[in-house]
C-alpha cells in the first residue's frame, strides 16, 4: 500500500515557481498537481484559516469524531432484532448442493452470475476464467490469462462480455463470442490499471463502464471503449477489498470496504465520500447491498458479518456466535433480504436470518475456504465458490 | 516537507468529517421498520426463502415416477 497513488516524489519543474527541484504530487480537488515542496508549504500555509494550525486541526477532528458519535448515538433508541421479535421465524430451510461444477486446476478466487440467470463466470489462481451453464453444466468459454490469481470477475449486464483482473494490476474486458473456435484472449481489452493488485470489479448499469477496487488503496471508475479513467475515489488508508454497486437502475452511489477496517459509501459522479462506517475489528472481505438499496451487509476476518443502515448511518446488527471463529470471505442476500449467506474460511456456509439476528442454517460441502458466494438474479439458487477448485449451486 | 503534506491531509480529514456530521439521519427505529417491511412484502417471491417445488426450480432435481 506504500504506493498509493498520490504523494510519491518525482523530480521536474515545479508547476508554481518553476524551479527544477524534487515534486510532491498532490490532489487538489481531484486534480493533479505537482509543486516542489516550498510552494506545497506556501501553499498550505495560504490555505489556512487564521489561527489554524495542525494541532488545532488535530483538536477539530477528534471533536468532530466524537460529535458524530454522540448523533449516531442518539438514533440508536431501538434494535433491530428488538423491533423484529413479532416477525414469524424462519420456517426450516431444504437448501442443498443440486450441482458441483468441477474444471479448474487450482483454487476458484472469485464467481459472477449472468442476468440470463443461469450462465456463470469464475475465474481461478491457475489465470483461467471459465463460463459456466449452471443447468448443464457445460463449460461454454474458456480464456486463459497470463497473469495468476485473477481475483475480480465480473459479467456485463448484456452477458456478451466478461472482465477479469487481479495480480496483474489490470482490469481487462473480454468479449464472449459465439463461435467456439475463435481465440478469446486475443481478442481481451485491458481497461483499468492500477499500481497494486485488483482485488474486485463490477460493471455499473451498461456495459460501457467498469468500476474496480485495489490493493492501492483507491476506486476507480473507467470507460470500458477508450480505457479512460472517468473517476477515482480516495479514501481509504489500506487495500480495498471489495466493492458493491447500489441496486437501483438510477443508482449512482456504491460501497467498498477494505482492510482499513473502514467501510466507504460513494457518490460516482463527484467521488466524494458520502458516508464511513468504522466498526469491525479486522479485515472487511467483502461488502453487499441489501435489495432495498438502503442498508449493506460486510463479512470480515473478525469472524463477524454486520449490517449496516445508511439512513440511520449505523451498525444496526452483528452477526456472529462464540463458535465461529474463522473469518468470513463473502456476504450476500437472498431476493427479499430475509436471508444473509455468509461464507467462512472453515469451508462452511452459515446462512443468517437478517432481522432476528440468529443464524437459519449451515451449508456443508465444500473442503476448503469459501472464497466468494452469489445468489442468483432471480433468487432461485445461491453458488459458491471455494479454495477446493469447485463451485457449488445450492438450491 | 512533511508538515506540510500533514497540514494537507489533516484538512482533508477534518473537511471530510464535517461533511459526514451534516449528514441527516433517520432513528434506528424507523429505519429498522422499513428493513422489516421490505423483508415481509418480499418474502413471497424469495425462492430461497419459501423453497420452491422441483417444477419449478430448474436446478432441483424432477422426480421420476417408477412403476412398480
Amino acid at each position: 500500500m506504500c504506493d498509493q497513488t498520490f504523494l510519491a516524489a518525482t523530480f521536474g519543474p515545479c508547476d508554481n515557481c518553476s524551479k527544477a527541484s524534487p515534486l510532491m504530487n498532490i490532489y487538489l480537488k481531484n486534480e493533479p498537481i505537482n509543486y516542489c515542496s516550498f510552494c506545497v508549504e506556501m501553499m498550505a500555509c495560504q490555505g489556512l484559516q487564521k489561527g489554524e494550525t495542525l494541532t488545532s486541526l488535530k483538536k477539530e477532528s477528534e471533536t468532530l469524531k466524537k460529535k458524530l458519535e454522540e448523533e449516531r448515538g442518539k438514533l440508536t433508541d431501538v434494535e433491530l432484532h428488538q423491533v423484529a421479535e413479532k416477525v414469524e421465524a424462519v420456517a426450516a430451510l431444504s437448501i442443498k448442493t443440486r450441482r458441483v461444477l468441477k474444471g479448474h486446476g487450482n483454487k476458484v478466487l472469485c464467481m459472477d452470475w449472468c442476468k440470463d440467470k443461469r450462465r456463470l463466470v469464475s475465474s481461478s489462481q491457475d489465470g483461467k476464467v471459465i463460463v459456466w451453464d449452471g443447468f448443464t453444466l457445460n463449460k461454454e468459454h474458456g480464456v486463459t490469462l497470463p497473469c495468476t490469481w485473477v481475483m475480480a470477475c465480473a459479467y456485463a449486464p448484456s452477458g456478451c462480455a466478461v472482465a477479469c483482473g487481479g495480480l496483474d494490476n489490470k482490469c481487462s474486458v473480454v468479449p464472449l463470442s459465439l463461435d467456439r473456435t475463435e481465440n478469446l484472449a486475443a481478442k481481451k481489452k485491458s481497461v483499468a490499471m492500477h499500481t497494486n493488485y485488483v482485488s474486485g470489479c463490477s460493471f455499473t448499469n451498461s456495459d460501457m463502464q467498469l468500476l474496480t477496487s485495489s490493493g492501492d488503496g483507491t476506486c476507480a471508475l473507467w470507460d470500458v471503449e477508450s480505457g479512460q479513467l472517468l473517476q477515482s475515489f480516495h479514501g481509504h488508508t489500506a487495500d480495498v477489498l471489495s466493492l458493491d454497486l447500489a441496486p437501483s437502475e438510477t443508482g449512482n452511489t456504491f460501497v467498498s470496504g477494505g482492510c482499513d477496517m473502514k467501510a466507504n459509501v460513494w457518490d460516482m459522479r463527484s467521488g466524494q465520500n458520502i458516508q464511513s462506517f468504522e466498526s469491525h475489528e479486522s479485515d472487511i472481505n467483502c461488502v453487499k447491498y441489501y435489495p432495498s438499496g438502503d442498508a449493506f451487509a460486510s463479512a470480515s476476518d473478525d469472524a463477524t458479518c454486520r449490517f449496516y443502515d445508511l439512513r440511520a448511518d449505523r451498525e444496526v446488527a452483528v452477526y456472529q456466535k462464540d463458535s465461529i471463529i474463522f473469518g468470513a470471505s463473502s456476504v450476500d442476500f437472498s431476493l427479499s433480504g430475509r436471508l444473509l449467506f455468509a461464507g467462512y474460511n472453515d469451508y462452511t456456509i452459515n446462512v443468517w436470518d437478517v432481522l432476528k439476528g440468529n443464524r437459519v442454517s449451515v451449508l456443508f460441502g465444500h473442503e476448503n475456504r469459501i472464497s466468494r458466494l452469489r445468489v442468483s438474479p432471480d433468487g432461485t439458487a445461491l453458488c459458491s465458490a471455494s479454495w477446493d477448485n469447485t463451485l457449488r449451486i445450492w438450491a | 516537507m512533511s508538515s506540510a503534506s500533514n497540514l494537507v491531509a489533516m484538512k482533508k480529514v477534518v473537511r471530510q468529517l464535517r461533511f459526514e456530521a451534516s449528514v441527516n439521519r433517520v432513528k434506528v427505529s424507523q429505519a429498522a421498520v422499513d428493513l422489516q417491511q421490505f423483508c415481509l412484502q418480499n418474502a413471497l417471491q424469495d425462492p430461497l426463502l419459501t423453497g420452491v417445488s422441483s417444477s419449478t426450480n430448474p436446478f432441483r432435481p424432477k422426480r421420476v415416477c417408477i412403476f412398480l
